[in-house]
């Protein structure tokens, strides 16, 4: 355990049982302690089991992070809690809807871009796209970024998914 | 067999699984919702029903039950305001690690959502105040959820469970599914209760190494069982080291021995709060390092290596970091450390820890609890001494309300044993000790039952008068009467210039005669020299009885460490001023 002060993002992948109220236990516990949620994701990832993947990118100091860890795996319906960010390498992944409205250089100029980021078009109209992008949030960020100049209009973005780098399941 | 002729409704299926689950006692009160249930209990007569006043009181008589017997209490509410009514106790039982199940009655499952009649979303308003709650939602779901919620309850760090029960589920049939006979390991909740035995290699150095060593016990022991209680002393006994009590764990290790130094923290003994400030190696034992023990953070027992036992991972390092952290039943832990420290006989530094001895008798000699005796009033420490005095010898119990009384019981009283202590700690809930009482008295019907309360909180929960009445329980109310929120008084006192805001307690009631009104005896007292009589009346009247007794009005609770101050910025007495107080420690509670 460190005194460290010093704020630093985690990406925390947690396996739970996919029970109505789960996803309120978990937001429901970063708010009660005031810990931060940057971005969630959730959604079952296995049926069979009844078991659902929630992706957490929280802010912290260590010994915080710790504490979110613990609350986390203290939930009773929790099988697994693992910090991506402090157990080896890991791949983040989101992906965003990105609509954009122009016309003439503009238009020619975001779909030119959108190339560049492998970006696909998945809805074409005379003076509109919407594109989907994926990638790390950076590159996504950036994407969106670039739009704003080129007519953006709507963004709808995953939040993060996470998986550590390798064979080993969660 | 046709299934419906061997089925039975959910409701006597949810009674047949808490008498499968040992459960002898509910403490209740019914409602539309929960009507179903009150007819099984009718037709049966193998639970005991108590019919509380309000619903706070059930949960706080279930946590006395639970507190002084080991055993899960049990609660019985009706849906919308008797689950609301409920919600203090439950958080209550949360902050104290005490095992509950509640049973609260809910609309039907097709009203859910439809705001309909005593409808209240109580998964939703009680989940951040249990360790876990449920929805059955079907029948066939219920006897195996109500053996779930009793594991739950009571394993790992125990706490309360609500189990909501929509008045169709209670109705319809099902087959009853009975207890797993191998508590099955749940899917995903599974405490750790064995230490990693590399950790217990790791404390016993640490320990034998220490020159100024303190053990600190708090409520886990208390939690693990009576067995743990016997292993600490026997550890402590082997060590030859002091041992400091937090107010939950109060009981864990004898007051009467030579090595224990009393309480700690914001109310605790000089010795104790020195020993802690200036240890080199603390041995935490199912505490968690609460903002009462610690006071200010940055300058708390600066020097010490810091071993941490406790069965949730979360208590550790959560406010202070920890040297040694060791997730574990502290039962398991104490036995395996007492193991190792006989196989290894080390070889402690006896010359050290003489003069750590010797430290600490210079500041026990500082005899930090003494007061000015006072012929003409009765000084509350004086009562609770008195008090002591005469039931000492006698199987008893005590619980408290919240404020100054507390603190001076916790101070005054000695607790010789686990599981004689009922208070709220971590809630800090006035109108909790006499409803507690309650519980402890249903459970041990001949033992003498005290509730030392202070006038205000009294109140909160008198109405129980009327259930002490019904069952008949010979419950003590000891009340030290100061006419003021005593606690509240002495930090407007301390810290807001002696501007007494709201905390004179007014148009008081006749206390003796309240107790007539309700059938029990009342008794006062406000000379000092009438009081031993006054108590030895109490404890022989075979009723329930109030004593009123009027104590010194403006006595503060020493010593004391003002919020945000170190250990040793503590005040002693009236004479020690608090310094002025930093921005940030006015802001503490
Ligand atoms: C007016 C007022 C003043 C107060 N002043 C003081 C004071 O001066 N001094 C004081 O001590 N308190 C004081 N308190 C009480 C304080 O607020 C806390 O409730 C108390 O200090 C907590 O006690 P604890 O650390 O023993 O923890 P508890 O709340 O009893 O928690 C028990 C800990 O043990 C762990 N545990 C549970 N089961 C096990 C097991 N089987 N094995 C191992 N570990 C286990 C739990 O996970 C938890 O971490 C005061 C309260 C009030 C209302
Ligand atoms: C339900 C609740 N409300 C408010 C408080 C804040 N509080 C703590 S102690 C206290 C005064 C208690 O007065 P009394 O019962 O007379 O005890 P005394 O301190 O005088 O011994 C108050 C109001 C509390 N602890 N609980
Ligand atoms: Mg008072």
């Amino acid at each position: 355990m460190s005194t460290d002060k010093s704020i630093v993002a985690h990406t925390i992948s947690v396996l739970v049982a996919n029970e109505p109220g789960i996803l309120a236990r978990v937001v429901g516990l970063f708010s009660g302690r005031g810990y931060n949620i940057e971005s969630l994701t959730v959604a079952e990832t296995n049926a069979k089991e009844n078991q659902s993947r929630i992706t957490i990118v929280t802010k912290g100091t260590p010994m915080i992070i710790e504490q979110i860890k613990a609350q986390l795996d203290r939930l009773v319906p929790v099988y697994r809690v693992r910090d991506l960010t402090v157990e080896g390498p890991h791949i983040e992944r989101e992906l965003a809807l990105v609509k954009v409205r122009s016309t003439g250089e503009k238009r020619v100029e975001a779909l030119r871009l959108a190339d560049v980021f492998r970006a696909k078009v998945i809805d074409a109209k005379a003076d509109s796209f919407v594109f989907e992008v994926t990638g790390n949030s950076d590159k996504v960020q950036t994407f969106v970024g670039l739009m704003e100049t080129l007519g953006l209009v709507d963004v709808g973005r995953t939040g993060i998914v996470a998986m550590s780098r390798g064979g080993e399941p969660l | 067999m046709k299934p419906e002729e061997s089925a039975t409704t959910g409701a006597d299926l949810l009674v047949k699984a808490l008498i499968d689950e040992d459960v002898e006692v509910v403490f209740g009160y019914p409602g539309g919702a929960v009507l179903p249930i009150y007819d099984s209990l009718f037709k049966q007569n193998r639970l005991r029903h108590i019919l509380v006043r309000h619903e706070q009181a059930a949960v706080h008589a279930a946590e006395g039950y639970a507190r002084s017997t080991g055993k899960v209490g049990v609660v019985l509410v009706t849906s919308g305001p008797g689950a609301t009514n409920a919600v203090t106790g439950l958080t209550d039982a949360l902050m104290d690690s005490i095992p509950i199940v509640c049973l609260t009655g809910q609309v039907p499952t097709h009203l859910i959502g439809n705001d309909a009649f005593q409808e209240a979303d109580t998964t939703g308003i009680t989940r951040p105040c249990t360790k876990h709650n449920y929805l059955v939602k079907s029948v066939e779901a219920l006897a195996r959820t109500v053996h779930e919620a009793f594991y739950v309850a009571r394993s790992g760090r125990p706490g309360p469970v609500v189990i909501d029960l929509p008045k169709d589920v209670l109705m319809n049939k099902h087959d009853y599914t009975a207890p797993p006979k191998n508590p099955v390991e749940h899917k995903s909740y599974r405490p750790q209760t064995k230490p990693d035995p590399k950790k217990i290699e790791q404390a016993i150095e640490m320990i034998a190494k220490a020159k100024r060593p303190v053990f600190y016990a708090g409520g886990g022991v208390i939690n693990s069982g009576p067995k743990a209680s016997k292993l600490l002393a026997q550890f402590v006994h082997m060590t030859g080291y002091p041992i400091t009590n937090t107010l939950m764990g109060l009981g864990s290790f004898p007051a009467s021995d030579k090595q224990f130094l009393g309480m700690l923290g914001m109310h605790g003994t000089y010795e104790a709060n020195l020993a802690m400030h200036g240890c080199d190696v603390m041995i935490n034992i199912g505490a968690r390092f609460d903002d009462r023990i610690t006071g200010n953070l940055t300058m708390f027992s600066p020097g010490s290596k810091k071993i941490h036992v406790d069965i949730d991972p979360s208590s550790i390092n959560k406010n202070v970091r920890v040297d040694l952290p060791i997730v574990g039943d502290a039962t398991l832990v104490l036995e395996e450390m007492i193991k190792l420290w006989k196989a290894k006989q080390p070889k402690v530094d006896q010359k050290a820890l003489k003069a750590w001895w010797a430290e600490i008798e210079t500041w026990r000699a500082r005899n930090c609890l003494a007061y000015k005796v006072d012929k003409q009033t009765i000084k509350p420490q004086f009562a609770l001494e008195r008090l002591y005095h005469h039931i000492k010898n006698k199987d008893h119990y005590i619980t408290t309300e919240v404020g100054q009384h507390q603190m001076w019981a916790a101070q005054f009283l000695k607790f010789e044993q686990p599981n004689r202590w009922m208070t709220s700690g971590g809630l800090g809930t006035m109108g909790y000790g006499f409803p507690a009482a309650v519980g402890v008295q249903i459970a041990h019907p001949d033992a003498l039952v005290i509730d030392v309360a202070g006038e205000a909180s009294i109140l909160m929960n008198i109405q129980e008068l009327s259930t002490v009445a019904q069952y008949r329980l010979p419950v003590k109310i000891f009340i030290l009467n100061n006419q003021y929120m005593g606690m509240v008084r002495q930090w407007q006192e301390l810290l807001h210039g002696s501007r007494y805001s709201e905390s004179y307690m007014e148009s008081l009631p006749d206390f003796v005669k309240l107790a007539e009104a309700f059938g029990a005896r009342g008794l006062r007292c406000h000379e000092p020299d009438k009081l031993d009589d006054t108590i030895k009346e109490m404890i022989a009247l075979p009723h329930p009885v109030i004593v009123d007794v009027l104590v010194d009005q403006k006595e503060n609770c020493f010593p004391m460490i003002p919020s945000g101050a170190a250990h040793n910025e503590m005040l002693l007495g009236p004479d020690d001023k608090a310094g002025k107080l930093s921005d940030e420690g006015m802001a503490l509670v």
